[in-house]
């Protein structure tokens, strides 16, 4: 089932509807409600590999739907330390719980300094509410 | 900017949350709750699609059957009032102009439900040729279609179950006048029901009352694609002929029509290529455009199979690469993903319900 609209205080958001859960030098990302929402229920995660560097703007891998496939963008740089398989093996997951068990990858920060250019949970409510 | 073309059902629509997108000059629902749960709602018990943006054209006059035969690939002379036959328009290259069901309303008089995208091209071909005693008319905006489709369809709608495929009766429904012409794009059991546009919203509405799912046009997509039934535009093409798609059983190559003697040739010499279904052996879902590698080919259809769940499509392969069990490798944006060629339909109920 779908999950209810939510933007986590606790969490940064990319412009390109991607959020990242900040701890240290390593990050959790993910897709928000809002990207999942937009695709419809998801039936491929298409991840990245271990180890694997990804850039912040440039995609890391691609969720698709019955009807539609979008790039999945890196909000931030580092190296990809974890693949969430749950997500890859059952994608519903994604729709149902975008910030929790559906969470995409966890990678060490590269440049932690990029995080300060996201956006807080209000910044991104008003994004998408200029869309 | 063309403005969208709106069926008389498109308030009730946008009221049920549909997401609304362009579809062949039309604006559309593509899905109501979602795509995967209206797909099983068919496959299990029963939903109802607005396919009013199809078209209806007639045929009618004492020579309206010789002109039919002369322009359509199916034996019309094997159906008789209150009978169906889907059949093919073809070009003098034996190319599919569109695919349609035909249904033969008086011995003088024919309906031919056709694609939307295609209805202004057939009309026209049709209207070219009409022959003294034969008069084609374009009578889509004056009804309206709904497809019932579905295990539970007859029940739900009270009408009578059993009967043949490829009929149609006039019925009522909670008091609304139809024709129900037992056909449809779903594999399953069902029906589609031809009313008048002004009763359109009405007959919904009824039909909604009884428990029957609305379903967008994402639905009717992955269910045909499960059952194998080609999409005109994409699977059969006015560049593609009707041997190679596996469409000979629609082709009296015994009589005279458009393009019979290229597909009598194409029979006899054995088609280059051959339109082929098949499943995914490894993660990824194929879309319409991509290249098949070893041996060399192009995805025409793909998606995710809701029941199965996993990527399948149809495309063409090269005729004697085309043997079920055969490996093909599917370009998914530059990653090589394996698929397996199955025999057609690729979701078969008695297997997987």
């Amino acid at each position: 089932m779908a999950a209810e609209e939510s933007y986590p205080e606790e969490l940064k958001y990319h412009r390109e509807h991607d959020w990242a859960r900040i701890d240290g030098d390593e990050a959790v990302l993910g897709i928000t409600w809002f990207a999942q929402d937009s695709l419809g229920e998801l039936v491929h995660f298409e991840p990245p590999t271990d180890g694997q560097q990804i850039q912040r703007g440039a995609a890391y891998g691609e969720v698709e739907s019955v009807k539609a496939v979008s790039d999945v963008i890196a909000p931030l740089s580092g190296e990809v330390l974890e693949v969430n398989r749950k997500a890859a093996d059952e994608p519903e997951t994604v729709n149902a719980d975008p910030y929790g068990e559906g969470w995409l990858i966890r990678i060490r920060l590269s440049e932690p300094a990029e995080a300060d250019e996201l956006l807080d949970a209000g910044a991104y409510r008003a994004f998408l509410a200029e869309q | 900017m063309q403005t969208l073309l709106r069926t008389p059902l498109h308030d009730r629509h946008a009221a049920l949350g549909a997401r609304l997108v362009p579809f062949a000059g039309w604006e559309m629902p593509v899905q109501y709750e979602g795509v995967i749960p209206e797909h099983r709602a068919v496959r299990l018990d029963a939903g109802v699609f607005d396919v009013s943006h199809m078209g209806e054209l007639e045929v009618e006059g004492p020579r309206a059957r010789e002109l039919l035969q002369s322009l359509l690939s199916n034996d019309l002379d094997k159906i008789g009032p209150g009978e169906a036959q889907y059949t093919l328009l073809t070009n003098e290259r034996g190319g599919i102009i569109d695919d349609l069901i035909v249904y033969e309303l008086e011995p003088t008089r024919f309906l031919l439900i056709v694609n939307a995208s295609n209805r202004e091209a057939d009309h026209g071909w049709l209207k070219e040729r009409e022959i003294r005693g034969s008069e084609v008319s374009d009578r889509s905006n004056e009804y309206a279609l709904l497809a019932v489709q579905g295990p539970k369809a007859f029940e739900r709608l009270g009408l009578p179950v059993g009967k043949r495929a490829f009929t149609w009766e006039m019925a009522e429904i909670d008091g609304v006048e139809v024709m129900v012409n037992r056909t449809g794009y779903t594999g399953e059991e069902g029906c589609e029901l031809l009313t008048m546009a002004e009763d359109a919203g009405e007959l919904w509405d009824h039909v909604l009352a009884r428990g029957v799912v609305p379903c967008g046009l994402g639905a009717r997509d992955t269910l045909r694609l499960e059952v194998c039934y080609p999409l005109h535009g994409n699977d059969i093409t006015p560049e593609t002929d009707p041997i190679s798609a596996g469409l000979g059983w629609t082709c009296a190559l015994d009589k005279d029509f458009t393009g019979a003697d290229v597909l009598r040739r194409i029979t006899a010499d054995g088609p280059e290529r051959k339109l082929v279904a098949f499943v995914m052996e490894e993660k990824a879902v194929p879309r319409q455009g991509m290249p098949i590698a070893g041996p060399p080919g192009e995805v025409t259809s793909g998606s995710h199979s809701p029941m199965l769940d996993v990527g399948i499509g149809m495309g063409y392969v090269p005729a004697g690469a085309s043997a079920n069990d055969t490996e093909l490798t599917i370009d998914v944006r530059g990653r090589p993903r394996r698929a397996r060629i199955v025999a057609k339909p690729i979701y078969r109920r008695e297997e997987h319900a």
